[in-house]
């Protein structure tokens, strides 16, 4: 990396904003400062450029301009997708949502609240691999299913999921699909067509566009409920003045990763199997989710015997952002809900460490991580009774 | 997030290890919570001449625990008893709120080390102690919290 007292593996998390997504929005920062909504002609240029930005969007995914809404992200979208179907199909006596254990919080607390209105929620489970199954899909059907609600890929343990055959399960049965598409988008290949999905969300900064910048897609013909009372913005449905400086940058910054996807994927996917396959040579130590589908950044293990904080502020003094999903990272007295649903046992949990990589990583990364690795894990160890018990119980096995 | 002296004592612990003829063991929390303390004491005429830790769990249940040792070692037991989270925290320069509950576990950790010093002594330790209670579960961890 550019830095080389800095090693950031925390892609997952954020992205750096590309120097050249930032050029195209600096006009729309600085300048160019009309309302879209406004006749003049000063304010049509900020109008052109938001609708090309709609158009690069939907071109990234198949779409097209007109079913692309902008928000403020992938929260809002997962939040507006959700309720805004539900709240839509509800009048038709469909009260029934299926999604899966392990989704983003914005989904889980969305269906939470829908809960609480009276829906009801099938959460799929993902298993050891972190892949839910067709046929646990087809199974949890019933006739008054409105949305089957499923992220592309975790943004814990990189799984990507069968998104195409659960697309066909919904077109078959008539139910609506939406994805949590933030971790993929410009990672993996979308299709929304081909892969059946009816609405998707994304966020901007999860691939080197601006923060606070997000988009739904929503499939022409599916009914739903608008988001924010107001203007005529986001065709109706999303009232506001339009952020365009944000929207440029969306529709540069997923132009520029879907063109480089394969050649990214390929340097990414490099580093983190290197690293996952030098890291399991620790004893005791695990991946999680499957290998083979899994986004080209993400490397997720647990280590047991040592707990994820500690680990995470050790590689933070070697110059190492990473990220863990432990009780004490979680913010919360339980370990992440990801990590559980895949069936992990808390104490093992709480030992889990991310790196989520993007092109800006090198190899030499990769080195510095694994020469990192070890010595904090010994040292942790050396400290911590819970590896004295682990190294006891194994002994008289 | 956490003060200089909460990163000092995670990078450099201070009596980290064991006390093989240890006078007393005490071990406080459970993996299933994230943090396990374990204290290990010397007493020698009513003074601990040495005092070991070891901890699994996050940098602020480490920095508790060194500190916590540096606290009661070279001290008599009396003072040691005295030994509050309160005083943990202050050492430490403050924790963030969340963490409180580590303070807690240290100064549980020093009193269950104690116990078993009279225990080994053949003194009941629950008129000098009082009733120890048992970390079980996140759920009492929780009930730490709102100290």
């Amino acid at each position: 990396m550019q830095n080389s007292n800095f090693i950031y593996a925390d892609n997952a998390a954020t992205t750096k904003l590309s120097p050249q997504v930032l050029e195209k929005m600096m006009p729309y920062l600085t300048e160019e400062y009309g309302n879209a909504s406004s006749l003049y002609d000063f304010g049509q240029k900020a109008r052109t450029a938001v609708e090309k930005a709609r158009e690069q969007v939907g071109i990234a995914i198949g779409a097209t301009a007109r079913e692309i809404y902008f928000t403020s992200g992938g929260s809002e979208a997962d939040n507006w997708a959700i309720k805004g179907v539900a709240h839509a199909l509800k009048k038709k006596g469909k009260n029934h949502i299926i999604s899966s254990a392990f989704e983003h919080h914005a989904v889980l607390h969305s269906l939470d609240s829908l809960k609480d209105e009276g829906f009801e929620v099938t959460l799929l489970p993902v298993h050891e691999n972190g892949l839910v199954r067709i046929d646990e899909l087809k199974a949890a059907i019933r006739p008054e299913t409105a949305l089957v609600t499923i992220m592309f890929a975790n943004n814990e343990i990189g799984t990507v999921q069968p998104i195409s055959e659960i697309g066909e399960v919904c077109k078959e049965n008539k139910i609506i699909f939406h994805t949590d598409a933030v971790q993929a988008v410009g990672n993996v290949p979308i299709d929304v067509n081909a892969m059946n999905i009816d609405l998707l969300s994304m966020s901007a900064h999860k691939f080197h566009g601006p923060k606070g910048m997000g988009a739904l897609y929503i499939r022409k013909g599916i009914s739903f409920r608008n988001l924010i009372d107001g203007g005529s913005q986001e065709r109706g449905r999303r009232a506001g003045t339009e952020n365009a400086a944000g929207a440029v940058g969306l529709g540069e910054a997923i132009t520029i990763a879907v063109s480089t996807m394969d050649d990214r994927a390929q340097k990414m996917s490099a580093i983190r199997d290197k690293i996952i396959d030098n890291a399991l040579k620790i004893e005791h130590s695990r991946v999680n989710g499957d290998r083979k589908n899994r986004l080209p950044g993400n490397v997720s293990l647990c280590f047991e015997g040592v707990e994820g904080e500690s680990l995470l502020l050790m590689l933070d003094l070697k110059g190492i952002c990473a990220s863990s999903g432990s009780a004490c990272t979680s913010g919360s007295l339980d370990p992440s809900h990801v990590l559980l649903a895949i069936g992990l046992k808390h104490e093992v949990a709480h030992g889990s460490l991310r790196l989520t990589f993007s092109d800006e990583n090198t190899m030499e990364d990769a080195d510095k991580i694994l020469e990192a690795i070890p010595p904090i894990i010994e040292r942790l160890r050396l400290m911590s009774p819970l590896w004295e018990k682990i190294k006891r119980e194994e002994g008289n096995k | 997030m956490y003060t200089e002296q909460v990163m000092e004592h995670f990078t450099n612990p201070r009596n980290m290890g064991e006390i093989p003829d240890a006078d007393g063991v005490g071990e406080v929390g459970n993996a299933k919570c994230g943090d396990i303390m374990r204290m290990y004491l010397k007493i020698e005429k009513g003074i601990i001449v040495d005092c070991k830790f070891k901890t699994y769990g996050c940098a602020s249940a480490i920095a508790t625990s060194s500190i916590a040792t540096e606290m009661v070692k070279g001290h008599s037991i009396n003072e040691a008893m005295a030994l509050s989270n309160k005083a943990v925290v202050e050492a430490l320069g403050g924790l963030p709120a969340h963490k409180i509950h580590c303070s807690v576990l240290a100064e549980q950790a020093i009193k269950a080390a104690l116990a078993d010093y009279y225990k080994k002594q053949g003194i009941d330790s629950e008129p000098i102690l009082g009733v120890l209670s048992e970390c079980e579960s996140c759920e009492s961890c929780a009930s730490c919290e709102k100290q």
